[in-house]
């Protein structure tokens, strides 16, 4: 009846992650008490669940990817005191559990917290950057919200129903083949990915389609905002990769369900491609993850250094090098697995080609605060912390491009410290300066300013005295992920390390004491005119936050720089901001398909981890059925009358003339 | 301005096969799909022939089925997935051969890669 789920499947006898599920599930139910309590159910249901707006949608991905986040660095803290403890110890992380831990610790910083984080800007942002009122598929968004969120409860379900897998973030065979990982921790993993993947894979095309199809009349390709470039290119990489993960899964699941052997050592199979497929969709998906955060820093530091991006053009086209570079360098992952020198070497010099696109991107963010009147804001600052920080990370980069080199550090903690320096100073810091950048569109008041400056300071600090020691330890000849040693050399460094991981805990204490603060003085902190940055995109030129038809207008673009230039005529030429002749709108209706199809999704993954094969069987037709009653939809659209749309305009309208007549001297 | 006369006039010979709607509505797009379709059963039933007979030269017949089979792709893009080289085509052609060039690179360099993984092994001969 229930497949291979029994009692036996929760750890009683392991404290820590039931003491941990029990803290979850109280804040669950601390939670869902306090919204029925208040009454807020339908109110959430109608306007957040269902709903196919971008902005909110973009929004609910944020929280996606800040709440795992906090799961995910609760992991890191656990890697980092146990290795702080286990010099001749064994620590209190049994190796079972601590393999898991890092290996979930992978999974959900990736796929839970650095994907939904990119995508939830992608999705707020880029609509209103193009001047649009929605993505080309909105219910489809949805959907692909929902889903990645199964993937993300599926992960942290099995915390408490069974366990993780122990083979690391890749699951890389024969580790993670039946023979060696018969329990249900690799299927865990399989699932949640495949799932969570399906739902990225339909945000690329839903993108790559708004894009390339949905602008504002006179936006031209070449008058995008860079944001918009970094998103095309992102999802034009994740429209070509993911398949690659998808398949490259599969296989690995029709080896462990149905006996075949892509990837096991006996009967035919070859370890070895299961590494060469899954670092052919595991180096673009690095670029995917980059290259928005690289959107978000052009867009920042343009703005708040007053003038236009340095070298439009070049960054156009070092962005799309980039995305087409990214499918030259996978073998850089699997240097030792054999190859020979000339194979080796031409990745290698791949690699070190790819990192000049980026170094051109650099030196247009410096040449752009050149000369320009900078104001420190919070999001500045995450900008000007990621380009010293990224470039440290992108040297020690090309360090390990070069072969001889690699094999001397692959598999090390010099490793390690590389992919966080670039991860956390790279896309982390990019989704801080767009989250401080955006939160006033998102909801009409600013954050906290002086917060935002400690916990900016907490993470920086924090990140370097985490981090730099374990490029030390790298040299040392420490590999990764050791639950316990015995070289008294690595201790007083893993000692240091576990320092920085408090100073981090810190910045994060901060963050949340950031948004509470702000959400207390909001009034305070409100911004009436949608433009708190004096901006330079048409994100700015709509009320914040945005009416869910984003524009009442069209706007008309003239040039890059759409919002700045429509500003620079009316403070030339003081013209009277004209009333505009509204018409009603017309926008998609919200519907419950994305959150019932990922329902029955969860059902099916849970299901078929557990081989409860009825329910797989009832979960699959839940979600055909549901999309077949989505298909057969009498009425999709929604029509918003002139005179609401006037009216909600209006307001926005006068607070902007009030700051325009301010600004204009007498 | 109405948007009516931006565009452009289109003759019959300003179009492209598989651009149905410039060449007559339901009509044009049945005959267009009755073209891709015999085509594409013609290339297939070539491809089962000559692999059973001494037709083409024995050596060359795995040759002659991929230079169908590439023929056979170029009848399901023109016919069915509609590329054309028309103008309001560039973004198919472009996400076309965007995904060509990812499919050549993945493929092409896995079958490098895979080929050379024993390159640093001591040669073992076959007993």
């Amino acid at each position: 009846m229930f497949g291979k789920l029994s009692w036996a499947a929760i750890p009683f006898d392991q404290p820590i992650p039931m003491i941990a599920s029990a803290v979850v599930a109280l804040v669950i139910i601390g939670t869902l008490l306090w919204i029925t309590v208040k009454g807020w159910f339908p109110y959430l249901w109608r306007e957040w669940i269902t709903s196919v707006d971008h902005k909110r949608i973009g929004v609910m991905y944020t929280v996606l990817a800040l709440v795992m986040l906090l799961r995910g660095f609760t992991d890191a803290i656990m890697m980092r005191s146990q290795q702080a403890l286990a010099f001749r110890a064994p620590g209190y992380l049994p190796p079972e559990h601590y393999d898991q831990v890092f290996s979930a610790h992978g999974t959900i910083m990736i796929f839970f917290v650095a994907m939904p984080f990119m995508i939830g800007l992608m999705n707020f942002v880029v609509p209103l950057q193009l001047g649009v009122r929605d993505v080309a598929f909105p219910t489809l968004n949805s959907v692909s919200f929902w889903l990645t969120a199964t993937g993300a409860l599926l992960v942290n379900i099995s915390l408490l129903v069974g366990e993780f897998a122990r083979t690391g973030w890749l699951p890389y065979p024969p580790l993670s083949e039946l023979r060696y990982s018969p329990g249900v921790g690799v299927d865990y993993y399989l699932w949640a990915i495949e799932i969570a993947g399906v739902g990225t894979l339909m945000t690329g095309i839903n993108f790559v389609t708004t894009i390339l199809k949905i602008r504002a009349p006179g936006m031209t390709y070449l008058r995008m905002p860079m944001f918009c470039w970094t998103a095309l290119a992102a999802n034009l990489l994740i429209v070509a990769a993911f398949p690659v993960l998808t398949a490259t899964l599969a296989m690995l699941l029709l080896d462990r369900y149905l006996g075949f052997h892509f990837f096991t050592n006996e009967a035919g199979g070859n370890v070895m491609m299961f590494m060469n497929l899954i670092w052919a969709w595991g180096h673009p998906e690095v670029y995917i993850l980059i290259l928005p955060a690289f959107g978000v820093f052009s867009e920042v530091i343009s703005t708040f250094s007053g003038k236009p991006l340095f070298g439009y053009r070049s960054m156009v086209a070092a962005t799309m090098a980039i995305c087409i570079l990214s499918f030259t360098v996978w073998l850089h992952h699997f240097f030792t697995m054999g190859a020979g020198a000339d194979v080796n070497a031409v990745f290698g010099i791949a690699s070190m080609i790819i990192a000049v696109p980026t170094g051109v991107k650099i030196f247009n963010w410096l040449f752009t605060m050149y000369g320009g009147r900078i104001r420190y804001e919070p999001p500045l600052l995450w900008a000007i912390g990621f380009m010293v920080t990224f470039v440290i990370g992108g040297m020690t980069g090309v360090l390990l491009t070069v072969p001889p080199a690699d094999f001397l550090l692959h598999n090390s903690l010099f490793l390690v410290a590389h992919f966080h320096n670039v991860i956390i100073g790279g896309v982390l810091f990019g989704g801080f300066a767009g989250y401080t950048y955006w939160f006033p569109k998102a909801f009409g008041f600013k954050l906290h300013k002086r917060l935002g400056q400690a916990a900016f300071w907490f993470w920086l600090i924090g990140f370097y005295v985490a981090f730099m020691p374990l490029y030390v330890l790298g040299f040392l000849g420490m590999t990764r992920r050791m639950q316990h040693y015995d070289v008294p050399e690595w201790h007083p460094w893993l000692l240091i390390a576990a320092g920085g991981a408090i100073l981090i805990a810190i910045g994060i204490a901060l963050m949340i004491a950031q948004l509470v603060v702000s959400i207390r003085q909001r009034e305070e902190l409100r911004d009436a005119t949608g433009d708190p940055w004096d901006g330079r995109s048409l994100e700015w030129a709509t009320a914040s936050p945005p009416p869910a038809f984003n524009f009442a207008v069209m706007p008309h673009v003239e040039g890059q720089e759409a919002y700045w230039q429509i500003k620079q005529r009316f403070r030339d030429e003081s013209l009277p901001i004209e009333e505009p002749e509204y018409e009603p709108i017309e926008m998609p209706r919200n519907s419950p398909t994305g959150f019932i199809c990922a329902f029955f999704a969860t059902l099916m993954g849970f299901a078929l981890i557990w081989h409860i094969w009825w329910l797989v069987i009832a979960g699959a037709l839940g979600a055909y059925a549901t999309f077949v009653v989505f298909a057969w939809r009498d009425a999709d659209e929604r029509r918003i009358p002139a005179e609401v749309v006037a009216q909600i305009d209006r307001a926005n309208r006068a607070a902007r003339a009030r700051l325009q007549n301010a600004s204009v001297p007498a | 301005m109405s948007p009516q006369d931006n565009e452009p006039v289109m003759s019959e010979f300003d179009s492209a096969p598989g651009d149905e709607e410039a060449q007559g509505g339901v009509i044009g797009a049945i005959r267009n799909h009755s073209i891709g379709l015999a085509l594409a059963i013609l290339l297939t039933v070539t491809s089962f022939y000559i692999a059973g007979t001494h037709l083409v030269w024995h050596p060359s017949i795995p040759v002659a089925i991929t230079v169908l089979a590439i023929a056979q792709m170029g009848v399901h893009l023109v016919f069915f997935l509609h590329i054309t080289t028309g103008p309001e085509s560039t973004n198919n052609v472009m996400a076309l051969a965007f995904g060509v060039l990812i499919v050549f690179l993945i493929i092409g360099g896995s079958l490098w890669i895979m080929a050379h993984l024993d390159q640093n092994m001591m040669v073992m001969t076959q007993t």
